[in-house]
């Protein structure tokens, strides 16, 4: 049986008792996407501020479970600094490590690492990926309020 | 206490996963044997087609999908002709929405609903208020969220025409003071939409006594197959109104330009029917009334104090619905999601459900995004109750270490 410290690593609750990068910015420089599940209530918005080639910032705001929320927080410090190309790359990793394969690269992945767990969990897959399809689509240009169905 | 020791060996899927404790029945009850052997029954024996045949394997299919009416019937105190099979009760409520709803609601009328509803008793009559430029009206709920007779009074005008409510809550688990409000909505002239999804597997239900307009339930909550329910309706308002789907079967004369309908409920079923479904309903009523509606209910309520009183001695749990009179707790562990807790429970083998239960407008009167859902069912005992409390001493104490 797959132990639920499996699940609830340090990290996770950590982050999601203490958020990173908490808190949208007003200002032009900005684009915002708000995901919600009207399944389950996870509500996420995510915001980035790119500077040419680089994601210079990642945050976020929404309500959720812990395994939504501390995603959303991990992920704005795991991105923050990247190129483009290496967030593009990092969410296609994050999308492997929940579907339980081998990401190409762990070691950026870093604290995302820790939600190698919800591989065991299915029912919690979408929790941990609401705010990774967030900053997917703003990495592609979409932007706005979206519901997602599964 | 119920045999529950027999009746858990009438589930096949009890003994199948000797380690589940199921507690959804609220969701679906599970299926007892006779049940499932009706289906196989069906398929294996006479699986044809019903009403159409000439042939003495469809007369028998069709004997057999007709009784299961005759047996619904008497099990509500009903007659036959006022049984319509639909698809679930979610089917039967939209029915009387699209057609009665659409026929009889004008611009001003009043529909009387609450935020206790299922989605499916409120949504079709927000459709029907938005076409028809009529009022939706919210019954007031008490301190416990209880639908009352004095608060009921208080939005019943002269301009209700229709009431659509709740016989029990799905999350709360509270019996609505149902006769009552029926007895003073007939007084305006208003017709009563009764759901009894969670009502027709827990309590007896006379709809003479009630003397309910219509009233719609599930088979699948019931021990039933999935996929089936009933609309039971007067059979004077049923057979004055509209069908909402037109082709196979519901028809009398078919010209190029019209055509003629059946009477009802036989204008209600077009096309082929959930032939094995409704052939095979019949068993779980039989089941039931073998067990007696009243010591379902009785069992429940016992069941439901012993878990009252375990849920009691624990701390840093919140439980919504403390005076509840069937078998539905709903709780939260104070400061975590519901969806969090559930994995707990997930664990243990405890099936239970987390989140709004489709009926997001008591979830946001709670003030939560949602709850953790344990309901009661015949099949139930003292060590499901037990392996349950133990659960939630589990995941309380799990999250007091997260401090939040
Ligand atoms: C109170 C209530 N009404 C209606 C329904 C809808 O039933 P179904 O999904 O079988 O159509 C349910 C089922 O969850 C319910 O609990």
């Amino acid at each position: 049986m797959n132990s639920i410290n499996d699940l609830y690593r340090q990290v996770i609750v950590e982050h999601y008792k203490n958020p990173r990068n908490k808190g949208l910015k007003e200002g032009s420089e900005y684009r915002r996407l708000r995901l919600k599940n009207p399944s389950c209530g996870d509500d996420v918005t995510i915001q980035i501020k790119t500077n040419g080639n680089v994601v210079e910032e990642v945050l976020h705001d929404g309500s959720g479970c812990s395994i939504c929320c501390s995603s959303a927080s991990v992920m704005s410090e795991v991105i923050k600094g990247k190129t483009i190309e290496e967030a593009e790359g990092l969410v296609e990793d994050f999308y492997s490590l929940i579907k339980g394969e081998e990401p190409r690269d762990e070691e950026s992945l870093d604290e995302a690492m820790a939600f190698v767990g919800v591989s065991q969990f299915p029912a919690r897959v979408k929790c941990a990926t609401l705010s990774w399809k967030a900053l997917g689509a703003l990495l592609i240009g979409e932007e706005g309020v979206k519901d997602i169905h599964e | 206490m119920l045999d529950t020791k027999s009746i858990k060996k009438d589930f096949p899927i009890l003994i199948n996963n000797p380690n589940l404790t199921y507690l959804d029945s609220a969701a679906s009850s599970l299926k007892p044997a006779c049940v499932i052997n009706k289906i196989k029954e069906y398929y294996e024996e006479y699986g044809v087609n019903v009403h159409r045949g000439v042939y003495g394997l469809s007369y028998k299919a069709t004997d057999e999908y007709e009784e299961t009416r005759e047996v619904v019937a008497k099990f509500l105190n009903a007659k036959a002709e006022e049984i319509v099979f639909t698809k679930g009760a979610t089917s039967a409520l939209n029915l009387v929405a699209a057609s009665y709803g659409m026929a009889n609601i004008n611009e001003g009328d009043e529909i009387i609903v609450s935020e206790l509803e299922h989605h499916s008793s409120v949504m079709p009559w927000q459709e029907i208020v938005k076409i028809k430029k009529a009022k939706l009206v919210f019954v007031p709920l008490d301190s416990e969220g209880r639908i009352t007779v004095e608060n009921f009074k208080k939005v019943l005008t002269s301009k209700t025409k229709v009431v659509a409510l709740t016989y029990v809550s799905n999350v709360m688990g509270y019996v609505s003071p149902i006769k009552e409000i029926i007895e003073l909505a007939h007084v305006v002239n208003a017709t009563v939409i009764v759901d009894a999804a969670q009502a027709a597997p827990h309590l007896k239900i006379d709809v003479k006594e009630l003397n309910a307009d219509f009233l719609a339930f599930s088979a699948h909550k019931m021990l039933g197959p999935s996929g089936l329910g009933v609309l039971y309706g007067k059979y004077k308002l049923l057979n004055s109104m509209n069908p909402i789907e037109f082709g196979g079967d519901m028809n009398d004369y078919v010209e190029k330009y019209d055509s003629t309908f059946k009477d009802a409920p036989y204008k209600f079923e077009a096309g082929t029917p959930l032939i094995s479904e409704v052939i095979a309903f019949k068993e779980a009523i039989y089941y039931l009334e073998k067990i007696g509606m009243d010591n379902i209910h009785t069992h429940e309520q016992k069941l439901m104090n012993l878990a009252m009183a375990g849920l009691k001695e624990i701390d840093g749990i919140t439980v919504y619905n403390k005076t509840c009179e069937t078998g539905v707790i709903s709780f939260n562990i104070n400061g975590i999601h519901p969806h969090d807790a559930a994995t707990i429970f997930d664990q243990n083998n405890v099936a239970l459900r987390a989140g709004h239960h489709c009926a997001q407008l008591i979830t946001s009167w709670l003030g939560c995004v949602g709850t953790l859902r344990a309901s009661f069912y015949l099949y139930n005992d003292a060590h499901d109750v037990e392996v349950f409390i133990n659960s939630v001493k589990q995941a309380a104490e799990y999250f007091k270490e997260w401090n939040i």
